[in-house]
């Protein structure tokens, strides 16, 4: 185990009454991780020098607070459960892959499968989002600040997507019940994928997404997408739709 | 089984009161053009959809069958059959995990979902090989509290639709298998058809109710050996080093993807050959595509060989293990475990001739019956019915399923012991001799009475 240090007793941080700080530059992942993994409910941690390192605060369990002060590399706060974790900086593939519960914030660019097969919990990207932004997602709630990148949505089974600026090509392909709301263009809807009415449920819904990514966008300004369910079931005359 | 006596062309019936064989009318059945293909023409031409399945490749392939063992004699000294131990035991994943498994049979049970198959189906999986000492995995639809509670060694397949994919369950596994491909279908994503996408089955897999389930095939968070790396490296992170993570393969270039699954940091490498079973899948997909397991398993070790991982990394091969001979010349060629799967459906029940009448029904007969994509199982193993379910018996299951893991153990354990083994480790390809210049070819191993390997420099 690496020896973790009290750096900050008073810290702004109003969940815990300490900060427990980890340099990156001195200590290897494996011991972040497992004393992330053996962390209680309240606590709150620092990390520093992350350095685009793989796999940063994955498998969180606990109602934590956790800051990375820089960019991350793939799979930053994979499957995580119930705490918090603020990226200051970009992300690399499959940011929150898998997420379940809690919420996890990047200030900067996520890259691609951003939230890819997310259950539960909130995913916000103030920057941009790659390729396959929230693929197969699963429950999991995603608010991106800026663009998407091709085939995000690709399989989204649940949840909701909101995209406050531009879609990429092939959006929503072979959607199931998820719903996706953009305020910019779409470059191309994917295979089963439509827009569909506004309605004020949705506007209710969609509000409560901004407001819990912290955004001031207008829920009047977005369309919304969703599956035309006319592939879930074999039949003959769709082979020509995929 | 005792011969009493041969018996002899007067014994036979008179050919008038025989039935009339379709040849002696004159009638001649084309090669190219069986009465299979002919039926899955017109079956074509009336739906206009292609033929779903389950079950593995049908077609005759050079396999486990076209080898023979040489036993012991004047150069090798064989053991005492009743009276010398010969060690079945394996562990499985002490590359990087520090807690591998440790089974007392290598005859493990393949990766089969709740949802393709019956709770208890899977319960019964789960008993018959925790009371022998092996694993059971789960499949493409998460895993169940009743297979967790029932199985002493649970492999958690982590694929590439995630369904039901969650970290408690993941730090509860004793075994982590990332699935890029099954031998039924190498380069296919799962499938299940919306009768079996039952209330239950589709909250597991976030789905609605009824869907016809097609899966994904690629992995939605890394593409290629080089991701895959670092996402081994993320469950590792997730469960502390402890849980070891296997890699499994269809066999279609074993050779390369066994070196890319070891350059990954995989613990132990499943390579699944074309016979290996599917709960639905296009029959044109599991006829045409992959490689027969024994054409595999050479590929594989050589794979190991080259990289001096060979038994560091187990190799587990599946795919038409059916009996103890097929365990030991699998072992011989280099595997460390096997897996079965429709070899375990059947000993659970599944095709017993005393469902004929139902199977008729159904347009199929014992033996034959593949539709497990229709749900409609008379044995209650590849179904969500209520009541076709409930006709199996978990317990009763999973003893016979006990049984036939034992005899297969026994079996494996007989044909090492005449070799000269002290352990099914100890088998080695030299044990063995081909019958066909394709499994001699295929499998690295001699023509039987000949030094000769086609293709061996």
């Amino acid at each position: 185990m690496v020896t973790l240090t009290a750096a900050d007793t008073t810290t702004a941080n109003t969940k815990s009454e300490s900060a427990t700080s980890v340099d990156l530059a001195d200590s290897p992942v494996r011991d972040l991780n497992q004393a992330l993994h053996h962390a209680e409910d309240g606590q709150s941690w620092t990390v520093e020098n992350p350095g685009g390192k793989h796999s940063l605060a994955v498998g969180i369990n606990a109602d934590v607070t956790v800051t990375i002060e820089g960019h991350t590399g793939y799979y930053a706060a994979g499957m995580h459960q119930k705490g918090d974790v603020t990226i200051n900086g970009n992300a690399g593939v499959g940011l929150a892959e898998n997420i379940m519960s809690g919420r996890v914030h990047v200030k900067g660019d996520a890259s691609q499968s951003a939230a890819a097969t997310g259950h539960g919990g909130l995913v916000v990207i103030d920057g941009n989002a790659g390729a396959r932004c929230g693929i197969s997602m699963k429950g999991v709630d995603i608010v991106v600040g800026g663009n998407i990148g091709h085939m995000s949505a690709f399989m989204a089974q649940a949840g909701r997507l909101v995209v406050c600026g531009d879609a990429g090509d092939a959006l929503g392909d072979s959607i199931y019940e998820a719903r996706i709301y953009v305020k910019g263009t779409v470059a191309s809807l994917g295979a089963d994928c439509i827009e569909k009415p506004m309605k004020l449920e949705h506007l209710d819904e969609l509000g409560g997404l901004l407001a819990a990514a912290g955004r001031a966008d207008n829920p009047a300004d977005f369309k919304r997408y969703g599956s035309a369910r006319n592939l879930y079931h074999f039949s003959v005359h769709n082979s020509t739709s995929y | 089984m005792t011969i009493i006596s041969l018996p002899q062309d007067s014994a036979l019936p008179a050919a008038q009161d025989r039935p009339q064989d379709i040849a002696e009318l004159g009638l001649r059945e084309s090669a190219t053009f069986d009465r299979a293909t002919i039926a899955d023409i017109q079956r074509a031409a009336a739906t206009g959809v292609y033929d779903i399945r389950g079950w593995g490749a049908k077609r005759k392939v050079p396999h486990f069958d076209d080898l023979l063992f040489l036993g012991a004699s004047m150069s090798r000294y064989p053991l005492e059959g009743y009276r010398e131990k010969c060690d079945t035991d394996v562990v499985l994943g002490d590359r990087h995990a520090s807690r591998p498994l440790h089974l007392q049979t290598p005859v493990t049970i393949a990766g089969m979902s709740f949802g393709a198959l019956s709770a208890n189906a899977k319960e019964a999986l789960g008993r018959g090989a925790s009371e022998v000492g092996t694993s059971t995995t789960t499949g493409d639809g998460g895993m169940t509290p009743e297979e967790r509670g029932q199985s002493k060694h649970l492999v958690y397949q982590y694929l590439p639709s995630r369904y039901g994919m969650n970290p408690d369950d993941l730090r509860k596994a004793d075994a982590i298998e990332i699935v890029l491909g099954q031998g039924a279908k190498p380069g296919g994503g799962g499938m299940l058809l919306g009768q079996k996408i039952t209330e239950r089955v589709a909250g597991m897999r976030t789905l609605p109710v009824g869907i016809d389930q097609r899966s994904a095939s690629r992995h939605p968070d890394w593409t290629g050996p080089d991701d895959l790396e670092i996402k081994i490296g993320e469950l590792r992170e997730i469960t502390d080093w402890k849980t070891p993570i296997y890699v499994k393969i269809g066999a279609s270039r074993p050779y390369y993807d066994t070196a890319l699954a070891v350059k990954s940091g995989a613990d132990v490498v499943v390579v699944d050959g074309m016979q290996g079973g599917t709960a639905a899948t296009q029959q044109v997909f599991i006829e045409n595509v992959g490689i027969p397991t024994l054409a595999a398993i050479p590929q594989a070790v050589q794979a190991l060989q080259e990289l001096g991982v060979h038994r560091k990394v187990q190799l587990i091969v599946s795919g038409g293990i059916r009996t103890g001979a097929d365990v030991a010349k699998a072992m011989a060629l280099g595997a460390d475990a096997v897996a079965i799967g429709t070899a375990a459906l059947i000993a659970l029940g599944d095709n017993d001739p005393r469902y004929a009448a139902e199977y008729a029904a159904l347009g199929s007969a014992a033996g034959f019956y593949d539709d497990f994509q229709d749900g409609r199982d008379p044995a209650g193993i590849t179904t969500q019915d209520p009541e076709l379910s409930s006709r199996l018996d978990p317990v009763a299951a999973g003893k016979r399923l006990a049984n036939y893991l034992r005899v297969l153990t026994m079996e494996a354990q007989t044909i090492a012991r005449a070799c000269g083994k002290s352990h099914l480790h100890n088998l080695e390809p030299e044990d063995l001799v081909a019958l066909t210049i394709e499994a001699s070819a295929m499998a690295r191993v001699p023509l039987a009475g000949t030094s000769w390997i086609p293709g061996a420099m």
